[in-house]
């Protein structure tokens, strides 16, 4: 049984294709994260999967309902966290809650009856009565994480649900985010946050230019694609020494920005030799185990993305 | 392209129920607002400028305008509501991406939109109707008859207003509609003068218009006569309606599920 299942997605605008063949499956109770640069495709796809746009070719399959055809009865399953906030300005937070709830056809006793649980969640019970202008960047997300469970979905869909947000605030919605796995929730998320990723999904795909390229554990595609160890250098004689000795000493280097990641499955000689250096200003280095980022940076490579 | 079927739904009660209660807030103004905007055109138009005037088909200028500003007071509302309210809520608010992330369609938010801005304006016209009968304007009780075609004439100038939402990329742009479609229906429709005062051409351009077969029931309704070719001018009222609504929807479709 899956909660959602993707095969062989493509839409295309204005002849560049988008999605260009992505499959993909959520299993019931799983963090799925869908990872990628800015203009990888991650928000079309969720489009695409709550029938809000139509595919150029492709199945997809949401809790037993083909979309697009029955995408609005399965959205009575779903919450959705999009991108960019859209709460109700013209309403008080509970409001928020009440109106969103009657979209779904709940009765009015049922959504009050819900309300001061959703108000705990987000920590906002003691601004009930506020107005939306009103809350902090934090609240607003924390708000529209609780909105999205007021029909008590069995899956939920997060468009990059910290983007924009402080380290304190980031940390309150990720410890939230793994209340509802810990009540058996299945939630697809979409980030450029490798830790995000590497914290709360037991599963991720990595998205580029439409399609997806690697697909696994975090721990997994760390150890199949990348070396485990890394030392990071940089400084103005950092590429110099790079391309004379690191290159030698390491499996492979690569330049991003100006800083020299070499990787190695024992950086050991790596470092002795730049301990050599430690009286020079120009080189300075970082020698740390690898992680998520360096397998993101391996697949999507360096061309700055808008 | 997404499916045009089960375009209708009573859903859309939930998208005009979310705009009624964002109106409860305000209520008290808007109703001043309502009230008091036909009583300045009665007052300062009506009995400032009707003084100097002789009877107009039969009635004083003051009975004559109270038919006329019925409309495009309705006009007026259901206008700036499918437009710069709707506009909000679907391109600053983002409150329609809220709403289809929800089990409703756009469908549902377009016909909660059109319905609910023809509500704010029958209210408009309303209080225009009820002004013109406290001063005494009302002939009978066929002017209840006004109150059907206050509708029509909302749901008209609703659907007109969608489309202007459907293809504005700002607030900026819904000016061209007022200089280019608002102001002269409002000035060449029948409200202030009849009709037949114009030059030939423009009594002709005036009768394509929506505003003159509005204002061609009202006006002899209010007066408690009872309106030559009338089911011409619904006729005309319907269609206008229907066909601005479909194309608003097919544009909006377009615009928000690409």
């Amino acid at each position: 049984m899956t909660h959602l299942s993707i095969k062989q997605l493509r839409k295309s605008y204005d002849g560049r294709e988008v999605v260009a063949g992505v499959d993909f499956e959520l299993v019931p109770g799983e963090c799925f994260g869908l990872l990628g640069p800015n203009g990888a495709g991650k928000t079309t796809t969720l489009r695409l999967v709550l029938g809000l746009t139509q595919p150029d070719s492709g199945s997809i399959t949401l809790l037993d309902y083909g979309v697009p055809a029955q995408a609005r009865e399965a959205r009575t399953r779903v919450g959705v966290v999009p991108q960019l906030d859209n709460l109700d300005p013209d309403f008080t937070v509970r409001e928020n809650l009440l109106v969103y709830g009657r979209y779904f056809g709940m009765k009015r006793l049922d959504v009050e009856q819900r309300i001061p649980e959703l108000l705990e969640y987000a920590g906002l019970t003691a601004r009930a009565d506020t107005r939306i202008q009103t809350l902090s960047g934090g609240m607003k997300r924390r708000l529209t994480l609780a909105r999205a469970l007021i029909n008590d979905p069995d899956l939920l869909f997060l468009d990059e649900p910290t983007t924009g947000l402080d380290p304190q605030a980031r940390h309150l919605i990720w410890e939230r985010l793994r209340q509802l796995m810990l009540r058996g929730k299945t939630l697809l998320l979409t980030t450029h946050f490798m830790e995000e990723a590497e914290r709360l999904c037991h599963r991720l795909a990595i998205m580029d230019h439409g399609r997806i390229i690697a697909i696994g554990t975090p721990r997994d595609l760390i150890t199949r694609h990348i070396e485990p160890e890394v030392v990071e250098v940089y400084g103005d004689g950092a590429e110099y020494w790079a391309a004379t000795t690191g290159s030698k000493l390491a499996q492979r280097c690569e330049k991003h920005g100006e800083t020299m990641f070499c990787y190695a499955s024992d950086a050991h000689a790596l470092v002795a030799d730049l301990a050599n250096h430690d009286a020079r200003t120009d080189i300075r280095y970082l020698h740390r185990r690898a992680n998520l980022e360096d397998v993101f940076l391996k697949f999507t490579g360096r061309e700055l993305r808008d | 392209m997404p499916s045009y079927k089960h375009g209708f739904s009573l859903r859309f009660i939930h998208v005009w129920r979310r705009n009624l209660l964002v109106w409860r807030k305000l209520a008290i103004p808007s109703v001043l607002g309502n009230l008091a905007d036909p009583l300045l055109y009665m007052v300062g138009l009506g009995y400032g400028l009707g003084s100097m005037l002789p009877q107009m088909q039969g009635v004083s200028y003051v009975a004559f305008l109270a038919g006329g500003v019925v409309c495009s007071s309705t006009m007026n509302t259901a206008t700036f509501e499918a437009m710069y309210s709707a506009f909000s809520r679907m391109h600053v608010q983002r409150t329609w991406d809220a709403i289809i992330n929800a089990p409703l369609t756009l469908d549902d938010v377009v016909l909660g939109e059109l319905v609910w801005a023809a509500s704010k304006s029958l209210l408009s016209g309303c209080a225009v109707l009820l002004v013109a009968a406290a001063l005494g304007l009302v002939g009978s009780m066929m002017a209840l008859l006004i109150i059907p075609v206050i509708l029509l004439t909302g749901l008209v100038f609703a659907g007109l207003g969608l489309i202007m939402t459907a293809i504005s990329p700002s607030y900026d742009f819904f000016m061209y509609y007022f200089t280019l479609a608002v102001t002269p229906m409002m000035l060449l429709c029948g409200v202030f003068f009849p009709l037949e005062q114009l030059p030939g051409v423009a009594q002709a351009a005036a009768q394509v218009l929506p505003l003159s077969h509005a204002v061609a029931l009202s006006r002899p309704l209010m007066n408690g006569v009872a309106p030559d070719h009338a089911w011409l001018h619904v006729l005309v009222l319907a269609l206008y309606a229907g066909v601005s609504y479909g194309i608003a929807r097919r544009l909006l479709k377009k615009r928000i599920l690409k």
